[in-house]
């Protein structure tokens, strides 16, 4: 049986400083897998591992089954592995259609055509239309980045990587910045992503996490305190004593 | 007996070692400058420019003795170097390279301006006090006083420069700022003060260079971009921030410029050029300079 | 995905060119300067000559984001290539800007796929060295460039076999004029097309277009190199109008002046060329003839103030500034 996504003993140093410590993640395909954990414990560090930003000190990577430890980063978006970032990483300049537009042109191969409007390509405009549609983005396709609120922009920044259709989803913090009492928007666009589509995220909001996810891994300094479905992660007694500050190992 | 054509090639490394010298003063204030606070700053041959011209004006029309006039024209140019810190730099700090480049070729074009207005077009030569017009001789090799005289100031000021950023409390300021903006601001750093001052130290050196420098590197109204590649060389390969890469950089530019003059006067331009390409591939942030 | 309707964006959403009045306008301006001003027509074609220049590092600056300082070497080299393609094989002049823009096409490849690597500070200066070592280069080597006195004689054909380049200059400036048309057009199409798309994407956020899949440094080099076959052509039609090659189109100081030109008009937006180097050049002609000390405080202020106040150029006062994107 193949996963989505898996890591065997993966590890991270940083000079001397171990910033992930044997880190086996198993997703299975169609996973909702939360990860959560304290500032510091290196979460965005996991999801850079994972798209191939940084180089991994020692273990694997392994997307459907195949090794991609020594794939560079675009070769792993090809193979189906799309990350958002935790700040707004938009293509601030152009209009909202046109950051889509990006994105979905590259899914269909027609980025390096030097010829033909990108505006009357009936492909990408389609694609564009029906993803801003999807996201009721719709009104502000002709908007600058610039002139949209954060909450809009945030919602950018997922549909961009959702405009390449991936296979597994690395979500970071999707609800970061938004108030705990608006983030319905996010929440629902969650909630209407295929569920063929494997998804891990890393969040702090818990009431996201506790809606959304089906699994969840406990990160704490670089290393898995604890899995496991979220029943038993939310009566895990030492998950309580992470997030209230006691010491998990006295 | 040492042949002709040896003692020739000993008075060329001398030369070339002065004009190494000269080059490293016009350029250690950018190289610090540019790796402090990260401006590209394509008028700092300007600020030798004026540092030239005071000195010919104090030593001409106000006709001081060249002791004086030399440190009278740095603070001139200091303070003219702060006030243009404060104002027209400050404007462009948060920007791109393009802006930078613009602003400071804009400023550069209005310094060439200003001193063809001030004093004319041809080259202008400072007058040198006699006790430095002799030549000392060192066996059968004439070395000019004034060129000894060049180099000791000159690697006086290296010292004095490296001593001041890694020995007082001042430097270390600076090199935590430079590492750490942000931060530094926060454990009580006045950053902003401290750039303008760094500045104004950067501008004072590249104007002792270009007044003292007057009779290697001529002074006209054109001073401003004639040196502009070189100097932007030496900083690059010698890396930002980096007093002994400025010095090293500065001297093997010097010597091979010298020497390309006299034995290869087509080949010396390529060699620097094709080095300073394969060593910037290979190193970008040159010999020694670190990673923003 | 099968869609029912086909949902239709809002105008503006994407690059959907139309034409419209400003299109037609600078064509319109340059016929009429053919007929108003006829003893004017070398200095036109001349400016011609260096909107093809500028339209050619707007397409690696405005378009790509690539800070160059270093295009003149481009230009230099299609002009010294259409000068000894007319000397040593044939004068026919078609032939000598499509050698020109191959010539400068191949460097611009060459250099390209080594210094783009390189980015900010550390690209400027390598653009520099490059522009600097081919001027000495050039200087060296006699036998091909004629070294510091550079190449003359080069006398172009009749065009097409029947227009002869006349005393007046006619023919040369509407040869200079439908090269720059084609041009524009090339650009133009780039531009609005997905790969000029991926181009801004680079430019805008060169991070995100990495997660995104595209290969960064492969797009900059392909802009690179487009954008020096066009400034080769350049060259190469400067070398067939002024019938001389020197070592002044092979210059930092060119690199920097071409710069200069296209910011007044406007990066990024394909007619800031056709407005900032008219405008300087002619200005340039008159205060020239003056002083030209007084031209260079002037244009040195101007490039002071329009960095602070217009960075955009002439063409976007009002807009937003220039400064590096990716920030939210």
């Amino acid at each position: 049986m193949s996963y989505a996504l898996e890591t065997r003993g993966l590890c991270k140093r940083f000079g001397a400083i171990q910033v992930t410590s044997n880190v086996d993640l198993k997703i299975a395909h169609g996973a909702r897998h939360a990860l959560i954990g304290p500032n510091g414990a290196g979460k965005t560090t996991l999801v850079n591992l994972c798209t191939g930003m940084f180089k991994p000190s020692s273990g694997a990577i392994l997307l459907n089954g195949s090794d991609i430890t020594a794939i560079s980063p675009q070769r792993r978006v090809g193979g189906g592995l799309v990350r958002t970032f935790q700040i707004n990483t938009l293509f601030s300049g152009l209009t909202v259609a046109e950051n889509l537009a990006i994105p979905v042109a590259q899914r269909l191969g027609r980025s390096w055509r030097p010829w033909g409007r990108t505006g009357s390509d009936r492909a990408v405009s389609e694609n564009v239309a029906r993803l801003l549609e999807d996201l009721k983005l719709l009104p502000l396709a002709a908007k600058k980045i610039a002139d949209l609120a954060y909450g809009q922009r945030r919602l950018v920044e997922i549909a961009i990587a959702l405009a390449l259709e991936p296979k597994v989803l690395l979500l970071d913090e999707p609800a970061a910045g938004i108030p705990n009492g608006e983030s319905g928007m996010i929440l629902d666009l969650l909630e209407r992503l295929p569920q063929d589509m494997s998804i891990v995220f890393i969040e702090h909001d818990m009431n996201l996490v506790f809606r959304f996810a089906k699994t969840i891994s406990v990160l704490v300094e670089g290393a898995v305190l604890v899995e496991g479905s979220v029943a038993d992660i939310r009566h895990d007694q030492r998950v309580r004593d992470v997030y209230l500050g006691r010491r998990h190992h006295d | 007996m040492l042949s002709a054509q040896f003692i020739s090639l000993l008075t060329v490394l001398f030369d070339g070692v002065a004009f190494g010298m000269i080059l490293f003063l016009i350029s250690v204030g950018l190289s610090i400058t540019m790796g402090v606070m990260r401006v590209v700053n394509l008028a700092h041959c300007g600020f030798a420019m004026i540092g030239g011209y005071l000195t010919y004006a104090l030593t001409t029309m106000a006709a001081l003795p060249f002791a004086l006039a030399v440190p009278l024209a740095v603070v001139g140019t200091m303070i003219i170097g702060a006030i243009l810190e404060r104002t027209v730099y400050s404007w462009v700090y948060g920007q791109s390279e393009l802006g930078q480049v613009l602003m400071t070729i804009g400023l550069t074009f209005v310094m060439i301006a200003g001193a063809n207005a001030l004093f004319g077009s041809s080259i202008q030569s400072i007058p040198v006090p006699s006790a430095l017009r002799e030549t000392v001789q060192l066996g059968p090799v004439g070395l000019p006083v004034y060129r000894l005289f060049l180099i000791a100031v000159a690697a006086a000021c290296g010292v004095a420069i490296w001593l001041a950023l890694e020995k007082t409390e001042a430097g270390a300021k600076l090199r935590a700022a430079v590492d750490n903006a942000k931060m530094a601001g926060c454990i009580g750093i006045n950053v902003k003060a401290l750039f303008a001052l760094t500045f104004a130290i950067g501008c004072g050196f590249a104007g002792l260079g270009g007044a003292l420098g007057a009779d290697i590197f001529p002074l006209e109204p054109f001073y401003a971009l004639h040196y502009l590649v070189l100097v932007l060389i030496v900083v690059s390969v010698g890396g930002l921030g980096s007093i002994k890469g400025t010095l090293l950089a500065s001297l093997i530019l010097g010597l091979i410029d010298t020497l390309g003059r006299y034995y290869l006067p087509t080949g010396g331009g390529i060699v620097i050029y094709l080095a300073t390409l394969m060593l910037l591939l290979a190193r970008p942030h040159g010999l020694f300079g670190r990673p923003a | 995905m099968n869609l029912p309707t086909s949902i239709l964006l809002p105008a503006g959403a994407l690059p959907h060119y139309r034409l419209g009045v400003m299109d037609v306008l600078p064509w319109i301006v340059a016929l009429g300067v053919f007929f108003a001003f006829d003893t004017y027509l070398s200095l036109g074609a001349q400016i011609l000559t260096m909107v093809i220049f500028g339209l050619s590092l707007d397409l690696a600056l405005g378009f790509a984001g690539i800070t160059t300082l270093g295009h003149a070497a481009f230009f230099g080299i299609g002009a010294y290539a259409a000068g000894y393609w007319n000397l040593h094989f044939t004068a026919e002049p078609l032939s000598g800007l499509l050698v020109a823009g191959l010539a400068a096409g191949a460097i611009g490849l060459l250099s390209g796929a080594l210094l783009l690597r390189t980015h900010g500070l550390a690209l400027l200066m390598l653009t520099m060295v490059v522009t600097v070592l081919l001027h000495e280069v050039a200087n060296a080597w006699g036998s091909v460039t004629g070294g510091a006195d550079g190449l003359s004689g080069v006398m172009p054909d009749a065009l097409f076999r029947v227009f002869q380049f006349d005393l007046f200059g006619k023919t040369a400036y509407l040869y200079a004029l439908g090269v720059l048309f084609l041009v524009f057009l090339v650009v133009r199409m780039v531009v609005n097309s997905p790969f000029g798309l991926s181009l801004r994407g680079v430019r805008e956020n060169a991070r995100r277009m990495h997660l995104v899949g595209a290969s960064v440094h492969l797009r900059l080099v392909a802009a690179y190199a487009i954008s020096a076959i066009l400034a080769g052509i350049a060259g190469g039609l400067a070398a067939q109008l002024t019938r001389t090659v020197s070592l002044d189109r092979l210059t930092f100081q060119l690199s920097g002046d071409i710069l200069i030109m296209l910011i007044i008009g406007g990066v990024g937006r394909l007619y800031g060329a056709f407005i900032g180097i008219p405008l300087y050049m002619l200005m340039l002609d008159r205060a020239a003839a003056v002083n030209p000390f007084h031209w260079m405080f002037f244009v040195g202020l101007a490039l002071i103030l329009l960095v602070r106040f217009a960075p955009g150029g002439l063409l976007a006062l009002g807009d937003r500034g220039w400064g590096k994107g990716g920030k939210q």
